[in-house]
């Protein structure tokens, strides 16, 4: 038996205008356009698109889980980039 | 001081703190091994159940009575194929080759849920499956949607969503025959019949024979063990039954008012042992069906990577002519 291999894609799916596209899953095609019709069956079958990215899987680069210290961590030692780091008197009201 | 050969090794330490404090695992974290095969397993036989469990069903769409029926039908169908690939690519995200995983399940070496193996002789056995199976599915995945691993949580949240039209189709195709002839009547209930004690076996073995069942429980694969979920199943069902004026083919059925639970009676695990080993009424046919369906869509397959193969070379000659 000949193995035939579709290629993985990654799916993103717009719920309305005004959100965002969100990863929904991936799945199998042998081309861009296979793959658009895929997904449009398998994750919108309940009016949940309103519009469909499917990139290959092989062209996301993902950051490793071992580098998380070292790509985040910098950001807990600087509270002073949120707001609640300033003193405001109550009394200026809601800002 | 510990030798280097006994020493746990701290991810291993790090991993379990984690998943018992309800953290989540994502596919690149790092993952005890025994963790990686257990759910290779666990997923793959899920997605597996999904595609075999199209065809009892699939039975029946060409004589479902009448439109309505018809197209709820295919869309359940089609949902359970869906529901296959959802999990065959969580699989994948840990390193599980899909190609393999189809293998393993047409070389008849990979499990799936005994259940598909019971025949569906009547259109009520469709209302039974949509009713007792579904509903099963749906106590079993429920808590699975909070299970340890990410893409199988994600993944059973959405197929959780799909199952409830699922079960709602089946209870109405009931209630229409418990409320009609004499004859449509007594369908309904052969079809319980046929179908309680296989969807009670569902939930695997009881707990004192199911060896695996600890370790997958602390990994917070699995949240609840399969006697609880068995328990919980026939206690929502059994008011379900009594609504269409049906009756459990169990005579030590009995609610316990001190337990705050139904009593029931033993499943036949003899011969759950036996579908499992393959001499179910339908194992043969199902594998049979679904190598057929394998070998026969072969030229799809090639065809569709010929075909995009040919439209990336066009694409190329016509950007370098440009």
């Amino acid at each position: 038996m000949s193995k035939q291999h579709w290629p993985l894609w990654e799916v993103f799916v717009r719920g309305k205008n005004g959100l965002a596209h969100k990863h929904a899953g991936s799945i199998r095609a042998a081309d861009g356009r296979m793959a658009l019709e895929n997904a449009r069956d398998l994750y919108t079958r309940r009016g949940e698109g309103a519009s469909l990215w499917v990139v290959p899987a092989e062209a996301i680069i993902a950051s490793a889980p071992e580098d998380k210290g070292e790509l985040f961590d910098p950001a807990d030692d600087k509270v002073y980039r949120h707001p609640t780091f300033y003193e405001i008197p109550d009394d200026v009201g809601h800002m | 001081m510990k030798d280097a050969l006994t020493a746990t090794d701290p991810r291993e330490t790090a991993f379990e703190e984690h998943v018992s404090a309800d953290g989540q695992v994502e596919p690149k974290d790092w993952m005890p091994e025994a963790y990686r095969k257990t759910l290779v397993r666990q997923i793959s036989q899920h997605a597996h159940s999904e595609i075999i469990g199209m065809q009892p069903e699939g039975n029946w769409i060409t004589r479902a009575p009448s439109l309505r029926r018809k197209v709820a039908l295919i869309a359940k169908v089609q949902d359970e194929a869906g529901h296959g690939l959802y999990l065959y690519s969580a699989a994948e995200t840990l390193g599980a080759s899909r190609d393999d995983m189809v293998d393993a399940l047409l070389e008849g070496k990979a499990k799936y849920s005994s259940i598909f193996n019971y025949p569906t002789p009547t259109w009520a056995d469709i209302g039974a499956i949509g009713w007792l199976v579904d509903g099963a599915a749906i106590t079993n995945q429920v808590p699975l949607c909070r299970t340890s691993y990410g893409p199988y949580a994600r993944a059973m949240v959405r197929v959780c969503k799909e199952e409830s039209f699922h079960q709602r189709q089946g209870y109405e195709i009931m209630l229409q025959l418990a409320r009609g002839t004499d004859a449509q009547k007594k369908m309904a209930q052969e079809a319980l019949n046929r179908w309680w004690w296989p969807c009670l076996m569902m939930f695997g073995p009881p707990d004192h024979d199911s060896p695996n069942s600890a370790r997958s429980m602390a990994w917070k694969i699995k949240r609840h063990s399969n006697d609880e979920l068995r328990q919980r199943f026939v206690d929502q069902t059994v008011p379900q039954a009594e609504f269409l004026g049906l009756s459990i083919p169990d005579p030590d059925l009995k609610w316990n008012e001190e337990r705050g639970h139904y009593d029931f009676g033993t499943p036949p695990w003899d011969e759950f042992m036996e579908v499992v080993k393959g001499n179910g009424p339908c194992n043969r046919q199902r594998l049979n069906a679904r190598r057929k369906a394998h070998d026969d869509g072969a030229w799809v397959r090639e065809a569709a990577l010929a075909h995009a193969e040919k439209r990336r070379e066009r694409a190329e000659a016509a950007s370098q002519a440009a």
